[in-house]
């Protein structure tokens, strides 16, 4: 039986029920950016702290992902690949960050909606771990 | 008015080798014959080169086809800047020149790539994003392009017919360019039927990946007499990358605070240097590597207002008879995009628009002054303002 596995370190809170996006704030400018980098990419300030981003937001743009990502770097599957939804969400810090979405039909994705974030199973790696990573989701829906 | 940097180059000839896809033809073979047409052009020979600047994504050291131009010992320097590579060349040509290196330069795109859209590769580490970026499927261009329109479309009113008008120009303006790789004209509903890639854009609202070269010949304006081309002088050119906040390709995230965009800042950087404004502009070439890119750029350089492309478009404004001929040679849509040498190819465009011996295509009436606009990832752009 597999481990559940973060896609990455320290992108966002794990484990954890209330998941939040892990990203930077420059004390200098006060601007937010994700993920956490060293140096602040506004001002260009040399100081960044670390902080959990809110998990709420509304979808600032979307579209839908219909054709299977260039392989590489993609690592989701390719024979049973299904079309996926990706946004740019804005949080109520002043930063807008990109997503993928829990959301496929474009029927039911509109610009302003209210979105959550969410952790779920992005693939299943060779030795049968869970890979985990994050995605934005409608939150009238769930 | 006398500016920085107005009227002191000048571009005496240009050559291309047509994009499309040549299998059987290297990109640097492709860069020696536009360098050859360019040469011829202009009248003069691969001696008469002091200085050149090539680039390319495919090619690692494009300055080996001096081994096929002559081996003269001049230097040749590379850059590659992405989509923008091609408008940087001619500047860092033109500077050359202007900083006494050289008194005639060129300035070379070549490249080759494979079919469909531009991956990262196994490593993302030269892109600057993050591994698991690229892992999960967020490192394609054109889901960018297509969230970064839908949300002008929301915020400005753009339709989707307005798209699709934007395809169906690029197309009709190929048919008529002998040199354009997409000849056959599509109607709206051959556009609008073809498959969805990333909504709201369809297959033939974007442009693909292609093969060519193209190249141009600079010089101190004061000794462009000598040479048999008609001189197009360079008003203006910058470069530049982006700002935070600005929505440019791509970004895990970006600032709520709206800043302009690199398109944006290179166009009214170039504007004050050129001392002439956007109603100075008779023809453009702009980044259309999807119909939203050519519909967002013309506001971003300044050409109209935001959400005035719904109505200038629907009157046919950006048409070959238009008040603002736009990518009349078919632009990238009609050509693809050679990464490094699609720049230049614009260059070409204009100086012949300019010359008034572009062929099928020429716009028919006097036309003075173009612009050219290259923009990619990681966010940057070259605009350069040309001149009779």
């Amino acid at each position: 039986m597999g481990k559940q596995i973060p896609i990455k370190e320290d992108l966002f809170t794990w484990p954890s029920a209330a998941p939040q996006l892990i990203g930077g704030r420059c004390p200098e400018c006060s601007e937010f950016h994700f993920p956490l980098q060293q140096n602040c990419p506004s001002c260009a300030g040399r100081k960044v702290d670390s902080v959990e981003l809110s998990r709420r937001g509304k979808l600032w743009t979307w579209t839908i992902q219909n054709f299977v990502p260039p392989v590489p770097p993609y690592t989701g599957e390719v024979k049973s690949f299904k079309p996926f939804g990706v946004g740019y969400i804005e949080l109520p810090e002043g930063v807008v960050v990109e997503s993928r979405l829990t959301v496929s039909d474009a029927s039911k994705l509109h610009i302003g909606m209210d979105m959550e974030l969410v952790l779920e199973p992005f693939r299943i790696d060779e030795q049968g771990n869970e890979i985990i990573s994050f995605a934005f989701a409608p939150i009238a829906t769930y | 008015m006398a500016t920085t940097n107005s009227n002191d180059i000048a571009i005496i000839g240009v050559g291309l080798y047509p994009f499309g896809r040549h299998h059987d033809v290297s990109a640097i073979q492709m860069g020696v014959v536009a360098a050859n047409k360019a040469m011829d052009d202009a009248g003069l020979g691969w001696r008469d080169i002091q200085v050149g600047y090539v680039g390319s994504l495919s090619v690692m050291m494009p300055e080996t086809m001096t081994k096929f131009l002559g081996y003269t010992g001049v230097p040749i320097s590379k850059m590659f800047n992405g989509c923008a590579t091609g408008g940087n060349l001619l500047l860092n040509t033109a500077n050359a020149i202007r900083a006494g290196r050289a008194d005639i330069g060129i300035c070379i795109g070549l490249d080759k790539h494979p079919k469909g859209a531009f991956s990262a590769g196994e490593s993302m580490d030269s892109t600057g994003l993050p591994q698991w970026y690229g892992e999960v499927g967020l490192t394609v261009n054109p889901q960018f392009f297509a969230m970064k329109i839908q949300r002008y479309m929301h915020e400005y009113g753009i339709s989707p017919a307005t798209l699709t008008r934007t395809a169906v120009k690029a197309f009709q303006n190929g048919e008529l360019n002998p040199a354009a790789w997409r000849r056959s004209a599509l109607s709206a509903d051959e556009i609008d039927s073809s498959q969805m890639v990333c909504d709201p854009l369809r297959k033939y609202h974007f442009c693909s990946p292609s093969d060519g070269a193209a190249a141009a010949i600079v010089c101190r304006a004061d000794i462009a007499h000598r040479f048999s081309g008609t001189p197009i002088f360079l008003r203006a050119g910058e470069f530049v990358t982006r700002q935070y906040g600005s929505i440019d390709v791509q970004a895990t995230s970006f600032s709520a605070r709206a800043t302009i965009g690199a398109s944006e800042a290179a166009a009214r950087a170039a504007f004050e240097s050129a001392g002439i404004g956007p109603e100075d502009i008779d023809i453009v070439q702009c980044q259309d590597t999807e119909v939203g890119h050519e519909i967002m750029h013309l506001a971003e350089i300044g050409l109209c207002k935001h959400g005035e492309q719904e109505a200038l478009i629907a009157d046919g404004a950006t048409s070959l008879s238009g008040r603002l001929p736009t990518n009349t040679d078919g632009g990238l849509l009609a050509n693809g995009e050679p990464i490094g040498a699609s720049g230049l190819r614009q260059v070409h465009e204009i100086v012949r628009q300019l010359r008034g011996v572009a062929g099928p295509h020429q716009v028919q009436r006097e036309l003075k002054t173009g612009l050219t606009h290259v923009y990619g990832f990681p966010g940057s752009s070259c605009v350069t303002i040309l001149s009779k």
